[in-house]
């Protein structure tokens, strides 16, 4: 394949990648500035690690976070079941009835504004406490089933497209050899797949670690998530220890990625040489 | 060609009494208008290597899905050692498949992959891997149980899928294209391997190929197929050189065919006018056809003698008077080291292919443009009606 | 050739076993919730817990009074607020979606064209920036468009200009914001697309004549429409309805229909109202969405 690209494009690309990545690198530099005003470097005093410790002492902050992790986590791991099973479903039954809608319903969350589906949710956990009681105010449970709504929609594609290129050979031969179904989907296709399942889970975790909109109408007192408490900081300006927050969420995520990709990598080669 | 293993050196497709061990009944598949396989019967005998050959399309991958189980034929029977199998799914079958992608699974190693059809069977885990060892020792892959399939060869791989697919000791072994992924060198020594093996286990073996060589090497019997119907079937040599139609003829190796007219239509022999040839042909044997019926002689490249004088008429020698010989001049010659191809073209514009051995070093060079007699036995031409 | 599936020979009560349970639970937690909205945006405000009035109610021993209100939609219509927060919402989103094209396709052709290994690194890198949370990236152009923010303290160092400029809290904040929070919404569907392309057909088209420019307008453009069309769905649909990012960047002036959503029913407690906003909301975008829906048919289709 021809490979060249004119110097248009690496300028664009030069230009995109700078304009992603400044905002970014920005903020880790000022995390390490001493001033309260964030932006205005003190050169007497920085670089400083002072803003870490204020912020590994902030108690808001750490409950928070606590919380966030008990829903990303709970979230992830129920999506994940949700979400494979309607992935490998619509991706092997060309035919069921209700499949339009299933399929419908899993490509809706991607693009609703969150606005509306955190209303929605919002509406129907008080509809069904004034009726069956359940669930009694708000909270973890209420944000968790929340977040598992929209997450599932993810790990739906994200195991669909997974299913798109596996071979069926691979299902056929074990068929041949005597496996059920079943067993060949646990035995076979589950082990196979595993890395689009773990790349599901890590982007439903995210997703809901990340989420401010259906958090925020889908909670209650004393349940406030990480993003809910730095938007109510944040809306009142800059804050040295969000900077600082921001470093520590994208050395984490960066770690995770890479790691991840990686060892994706590897499995889609093996996978292929194994052809 | 093939040696026929030891249970078919009996020729039982040739002995009315014999149960076929494999019976495919009128077996229609379609896809919505579209006719895959079209109202297909065979029989296939235990111990046989059975070659579908045909190419792209024509039906022979459906058909043996079907007999994987994995499509159910749209009508028809297939009954497998007696017991009707139609709607059976494959893993309940007594059948498996070796498949053309191989289909290793990439996430076990050699010994479990092997392994894999006894555990679902629920075999006691010692016989399991007592099986695997002595299969494994079989396709002469003894040490590496413990290798995983990305870290082996193609040629490796195919052995695994073959051990994989033999362990259970399967009624019918299905092979989908086994040979294609190989190349050159390592196919004719794997095909020799593979007939050696069906041979010791006595598994009979169904393989769905369109390399005509591979078909001819490894089949006791070949079906060819068109269209999802099978035009003929039979032994290589009855394939080769008794095709029944015009497209097997020239499907199956090289050939020559010549439209013509019946002149004389007697029980002994034929003679046919043919306008393409600008001579007559005459066969020393009888054919059922209309009279005046349109006739094609087909005949073998190898099968023609090709001189710079005329051949000698009568007694032993080939052409047969005025008929079976005719005159050309060489437009191509392709040498091919065994042997050569010669490109004859006749006055009335036919192109002839003619194969001579290259059995002397210094042969009367035959050059291009060399004007020569093409001639042939009376035996040699084979009439087909369609 | 016929896709094969080894799982056709399950019956509709396998199917069934597997598919029934994301079914269902999508059907209770996001399709139920809409009817439940519906049915809010009819009700009156009350000040009470829940702050609507109930819809249906018993009146007397046997007869049912279904109270149908229809001033908050009529509200919405008439104040000009909503109007043209919601005309406002879709000018932004298609201006942003614009100059996210602008941006990402040169940057999604550029990944496209390049070598394997390079594309995944660049993959990579434009993949980073998702995962990392929204909110602090917004955040940080907070910190970047300010009056004493690194922007104007950087022109105003290189003497550029002298006092600083006004960015923060402006519309030019909020299309910033939003560009840069949906620039690889964009970029990975569009290099989805274009990944599949033959770049032979360039090859063949400029052997027999083509220049460059032509040969993408009239060949890589029309090839890639599929990539372009999800792309600004994927950027357009929940633009429309963003709260957080002109609740952060935009300034008491950037009316975005999702803003008055929240206020309506965080600050005014008005929740019939917001209600009536949502579904107006819905509306508006199930077309694009049934439209998003169909070019991804489309281009599954095409691929196999």
């Amino acid at each position: 394949m021809n490979y060249r690209r004119s110097f248009f494009i690496l300028t664009c690309l030069a230009f995109g990648f700078a304009f992603l990545y400044v905002p970014i690198l920005s903020m880790v530099v000022f995390s390490f500035n001493a001033s309260k005003l964030v932006t205005v470097w003190d050169s007497a005093n920085s670089p400083t690690l002072k803003w870490y410790y204020s912020l590994l002492h902030n108690d808001e902050i750490l409950d928070a976070a606590w919380i966030s992790l008990k829903v990303a986590v709970m979230n992830a791991s129920g999506s994940v079941i949700l979400g494979t099973l309607a992935g490998f479903g619509l991706a092997r039954f060309s035919q069921f009835r209700g499949r339009f809608t299933l399929n419908a319903m899993t490509t809706a969350p991607l693009v609703m504004p969150e606005v509306i589906t955190g209303l929605s949710l919002l509406l129907l956990f008080v509809a069904l406490e004034q009726t069956i009681g359940w669930p009694a105010g708000r909270g973890i449970t209420t944000m968790t089933i929340g977040h598992m709504t929209f997450s599932m929609a993810y790990v739906t594609v994200v195991v669909q497209s997974r299913m798109a290129t596996f071979d069926t050979a691979l299902e056929e031969a074990a068929m041949d050899l005597g496996a059920r179904p079943v067993k060949v989907f646990f035995l076979i296709t589950l082990p196979i797949i595993f890395p689009a399942i773990l790349s599901g889970w890590l982007l439903a975790f995210t997703l809901s670690w990340d989420d401010l909109v259906i958090s925020s109408f889908t909670s209650g007192p004393g349940s406030s998530t990480l993003p809910m408490v730095v938007f109510s900081k944040v809306r009142l300006g800059v804050s040295p220890e969000i900077n600082v927050l921001a470093t520590i969420t994208i050395t984490v995520v960066t770690l995770m990625i890479v790691g991840v990709s990686f060892w994706m990598s590897r499995a889609a080669r093996i996978e292929k040489a194994g052809a | 060609m093939a040696n026929s293993g030891a249970a078919v050196k009996t020729a039982p497709w040739r002995d009315p009494a014999a149960r076929p061990y494999v019976e495919i009944e009128r077996v229609t598949k379609s896809f919505g208008d579209f006719k895959a396989v079209d109202d297909v019967s065979l029989k296939i005998y235990q111990g046989e290597i059975f070659c579908l050959l045909g190419a792209s399309g024509c039906g022979k991958t459906t058909l043996l899905r079907m007999l994987g189980g994995f499509e159910t034929p749209t009508s028809g029977r297939i009954l497998i050692d007696g017991e009707d199998m139609t709607g059976v799914p494959p893993y309940e079958r007594p059948v498996n498949m070796m498949f053309q992608s191989y289909a290793l699974f990439p996430h076990m190693n050699v010994e479990q992959n092997v392994a894999f059809g006894l555990k679902q069977d629920g075999v006691p885990k010692a016989e399991i891997a007592e099986r695997v060892a002595t299969m494994l020792e079989l396709v002469k892959l003894g040490g590496f149980g413990k290798r995983k399939p990305h870290q082996l060869s193609g040629g490796q791989k195919q052995r695994v899928a073959l051990a994989r697919s033999l362990v259970k000791r399967p009624k019918l072994l299905l092979l989908d294209e086994p040979l294609g992924a190989l190349d050159k060198k390592l196919r004719e020594h794997t095909q020799f391997e593979l007939i050696g093996l069906q041979d010791k286990l006595g598994v009979t073996f169904l393989v769905v190929t369109h390399d005509q060589e591979e078909a001819m090497t490894l089949a006791s019997r070949i079906g060819v197929m068109d269209h999802g119907e099978i035009v003929q079937a039979g032994t290589p040599s009855e394939i080769y050189e008794f095709p029944s139609s015009k497209f097997v003829a020239d499907f199956v190796g090289s050939v020559n065919i010549f439209e013509g007219k019946l002149l004389e239509d007697e029980p002994e022999y034929v003679r046919i006018v043919s306008e393409e040839l600008g001579g007559t042909i005459y066969v020393s044997h009888g054919i059922s056809a209309a009279p005046e019926a349109v006739v094609w002689a087909a005949v073998r490249p190898e099968k023609i003698f090709m001189s710079t004088s005329p051949p000698q008429s009568d007694g032993g020698g080939s052409a047969h008077g005025t008929d079976n010989v005719v005159r050309g001049a060489v437009q191509d010659i392709a040498y091919l080291g065994d042997l050569s191809i010669y490109l004859v073209k006749l006055p009335t514009g036919k192109v002839v292919r003619v194969t001579q051995p290259n059995t002397s070093r210094h042969a009367e060079a035959i050059t291009w443009d060399q004007q020569v007699y093409l001639s042939w036995d009376a035996s040699s031409p084979v009439i087909v009606t369609r | 050739m016929r896709r094969r599936n080894p799982f056709s020979r399950i019956g509709i009560s396998g199917r069934g076993l597997v598919v029934t349970l994301p079914y269902l639970w999508l059907l209770l937690f996001f399709v139920v919730p809409f009817v439940i909205v519906l049915k809010i945006s009819f009700s009156d405000i009350d000040l009470a817990i829940p702050p609507y009035k109930p819809l249906i109610e018993w009146v007397g021993k046997n007869a049912l009074a279904i109270r149908v209100n229809f001033n908050n939609y009529a509200f919405l219509f008439t104040d000009s607020l909503y109007i043209s927060a919601f005309l406002n919402s879709i000018k932004v989103a298609f201006i942003s979606t614009l100059l996210c094209l602008a941006i990402g396709y040169p940057i999604a052709y550029g990944i496209a064209r390049s070598t394997p290994t390079t594309r995944n690194i660049l993959l990579l890198l434009v993949v980073l920036p998702f995962w990392t949370s929204l909110l602090l990236r917004v955040y940080a152009w907070i910190g970047l468009l300010k009056a004493n923010g690194v922007i104007n303290n950087v022109l105003i160092w290189l003497g550029v200009i002298h006092e600083p400029i006004t960015m923060l809290y402006t519309p030019f904040a909020m299309y910033v914001g939003i560009v840069y929070s949906y620039l690889p919404f964009l970029i990975l569907p569009l290099y989805a697309n274009l990944e599949k392309m033959d770049w032979q057909l360039l090859e063949a088209a400029e052997d027999l004549g083509c220049r460059p420019w032509q040969a993408f307008y009239k060949i890589t453009l029309p090839l890639s429409r599929n990539g372009i069309l999800a792309g600004s769905m994927l950027v357009f649909i929940p633009a429309v309805g963003e709260f957080v990012i002109p609740a952060l960047l935009g300034g008491p002036n950037a009316l975005m229909i999702g803003r008055v959503l929240w206020d309506e029913f965080f600050s005014n407690r008005a929740w019939p109202v917001a209600s009536a906003v949502a579904i107006l909301l819905l509306i508006l975008l199930v077309p694009f969405m049934m439209w998003y829906q169909s070019v991804q048919a489309r281009e599954s289709a095409g691929t196999r």
